[in-house]
């Protein structure tokens, strides 16, 4: 099959029992090998898209399909090893006290054989650059650290798709290019499906393309400069330019013709040219 | 409250293997009134520096007394370290904290996290009760009051929150209401550890709002500590570096970022306007500002009206 959807939804709707919004009959899909950044303001159903993902919540209709798979009670615990998720907070994942300890979690619940999982923690901790912390105490590493450790255990698993549910949020501004290096890495290089929730435009625009969430519904797709260029809507889903797009904007409000830009060269080569022209 | 520290040093689990030095002779002065932001990478003793501030690290004791240590022949003892905030003198252990706490209050980051009561308005209150006397209790309409005020200067309503669990609030809400816990005991100082982080965009913009309209109704002083440099040249009027547990810098921003090299040579970032201004400068335009972005907009549109 040719261009087979790494996930897909079909029709799902889900509502939650306390109330909020709810996803009605939401329709998207995500092609094999593609990273796809998924935008939006607290509480619009981003996280709800990832744990529909892989079965951590239930669809109350429609099917999600991973790899053509429809999800079911059946192949739950398969389809959750081929989509594996990190979280926020390093320190909810982290579950043992030793990194290699850690990361043989999650393939020796799954019941591998002793070789193949040495085999799964080596490929895996280099995958994500920390080969040479096998043996180190998790609590010991930073933030940025414990963070590529949790991918690394998601990594063992061998999953096809990874979905990270804003896992640079709680790191410094070290920790998330490390996460962000990794991820784009192991995209381009292992053709890993990656899906990343993030808030931060700049992560956004590493990616191919951007879903925009808002009350459970997409209400934008595109290229993430695409998106981005189209800022009175973005505000109304309570979002915002990124800091380069919004300082295009002003200087534009002050009467510099400026292209919208994010990027840096190109906004001081328009800004230089305006004040040089004139003298 | 002035903040005066001088000759300050920590090490974490000291004799021990594992011990590691956090602080390294700091001396930095917080004047009254400042919105002082506080910068260095994750280790850079930052947070440990803050958290002298309320005594929640305390001196170690063989500091405590250097004077009273002679020197022995040819020996220079090290300086003796100075840590005081307004009246209070820290190096003195009958000093007394409970008191320094409700004048310097920590927002801790992800406060949300620290929610723990059934009601917002107990877990508002928790604070005004332990801190009193306990001779003197405040009554219960002195509590409401004060849990009151505390909420709507954080921007919540009374009325709509007082009586929910705060688990029932939005991400938003619960750390708006986790800051008018530590808000409660009317702090002179009030420090925030990263207290945008986490947050969308939005909710970025309105912490930052929140925190200039305390500062100017609620608390004198406001200290952030944050990792973005965009925060700090928005909102700080000075500005510390830290790195390996000693003070780079000390500068009010716009003076700051002029030493961006030094900065990103310690694997800090600079603001989005400081990147700009140095490629402008490239290409052989200066733009002096003050590094926030209305205040680069106002420097080129008038460069431009003189061209």
């Amino acid at each position: 099959m040719e261009n087979m959807n790494a996930l897909e939804f079909e029709n799902v709707s889900f509502a939650y029992e306390e109330g909020g919004f709810h996803i009605d009959k939401l329709n998207f899909s995500v092609a094999e090998g593609e990273l796809v950044a998924v935008l939006g303001h607290n509480g619009s159903g981003k996280s709800t898209l990832a744990r529909l993902s892989n079965g951590i919540l239930t669809a109350d209709s429609g099917t999600v399909r991973v790899f053509g798979e429809p999800l079911g009670q059946k192949n739950l615990y398969e389809i959750r090893r081929r989509v594996g998720v990190v979280f926020q907070n390093p320190d909810n994942q982290n579950v043992a006290s030793v990194v290699e300890d850690d990361v043989a979690f999650g393939a020796e619940n799954i019941g591998l054989a002793r070789e193949e999982i040495g085999r799964r923690i080596d490929f895996a901790l280099s995958a994500v650059g920390m080969g040479s912390f096998r043996n180190a105490t998790v609590a010991r590493l930073s933030g940025g650290q414990k963070q590529r450790i949790a991918i690394a255990g998601v990594l063992a698993l061998r999953p096809d798709i990874m979905i990270l549910d804003e896992s640079t949020a709680m790191l410094d501004p070290r920790g998330r290019r490390e996460i962000v290096d990794v991820v784009l890495r192991l995209n381009r290089e292992e053709k890993m499906t990656v899906l990343m929730i993030t808030h931060y435009p700049e992560e956004a625009l590493l990616c191919d393309r951007a879903i925009v969430m808002n009350r459970g519904e997409i209400v934008m797709q595109g290229t993430p400069a695409e998106i981005f260029g189209r800022h009175e809507e973005l505000l109304t889903y309570n979002l915002d330019l990124p800091r380069i797009g919004k300082l295009c904007k002003t200087l534009q409000e002050g009467g510099m013709s400026v292209r919208d830009t994010l990027d840096i060269q190109i906004l001081a080569d328009d800004i230089a040219k305006e004040l040089t022209c004139g003298s | 409250m002035r903040i005066v520290a001088e000759h300050l040093t920590y090490t974490y689990n000291e004799g021990t293997p594992f011990a590691a030095r956090a602080l390294d002779d700091v001396t930095l002065t917080i004047e009254e009134g400042e919105f002082f932001g506080i910068l260095g990478h994750t280790g850079s003793g930052k947070s440990t520096f803050v958290q002298h501030l309320n005594g929640l690290i305390r001196l170690p004791s063989s500091q405590k007394h250097p004077k009273k240590r002679r020197a022995k022949r040819g020996e220079v003892l090290p300086p003796a370290p100075v840590l005081r905030v307004g009246e209070f003198d820290l190096t003195d252990r009958k000093t007394d904290f409970t008191a320094l706490r409700k004048k310097v209050g920590i927002v801790f980051q992800y406060p949300e996290q620290q929610l723990f009561a059934e009601t917002v308005k107990d877990d508002v209150a928790f604070g005004l009760k332990s801190f009193a006397d306990k001779k003197s209790q405040p009554s219960a309409e002195e509590i409401e009051r004060a849990v009151r005020e505390a909420l709507t200067a954080v921007g919540l309503s009374y009325e709509e929150v007082a009586e929910k669990s705060p688990f029932d609030l939005s991400g938003g809400q619960k750390r708006r209401a986790a800051i008018a816990g530590v808000i409660v005991t009317k702090p002179e100082v009030l420090i925030l550890d990263e207290p945008a982080a986490g947050l969308d965009p939005l909710g970025k913009k309105e912490v930052a709002r929140l925190l200039h309209s305390l500062h100017e109704t609620w608390c004198k002083t406001v200290i952030i500590v944050s990792h973005d440099m965009d925060e700090i040249a928005e909102n700080c009027t000075m500005s510390a570096v830290f790195e390996d547990g000693r003070v780079k810098y000390v500068l009010p921003p716009r003076e700051l970022f002029k030493h961006a090299d030094e900065l990103l040579g310690m694997g800090l970032d600079i603001p989005l306007v400081a990147k700009l201004c140095r490629e402008l400068s490239a290409r052989g335009i200066e733009i002096d500002c003050d590094l926030t972005a209305d205040g680069f907009v106002k420097a080129v549109l008038a460069k431009r009206g003189q061209a």
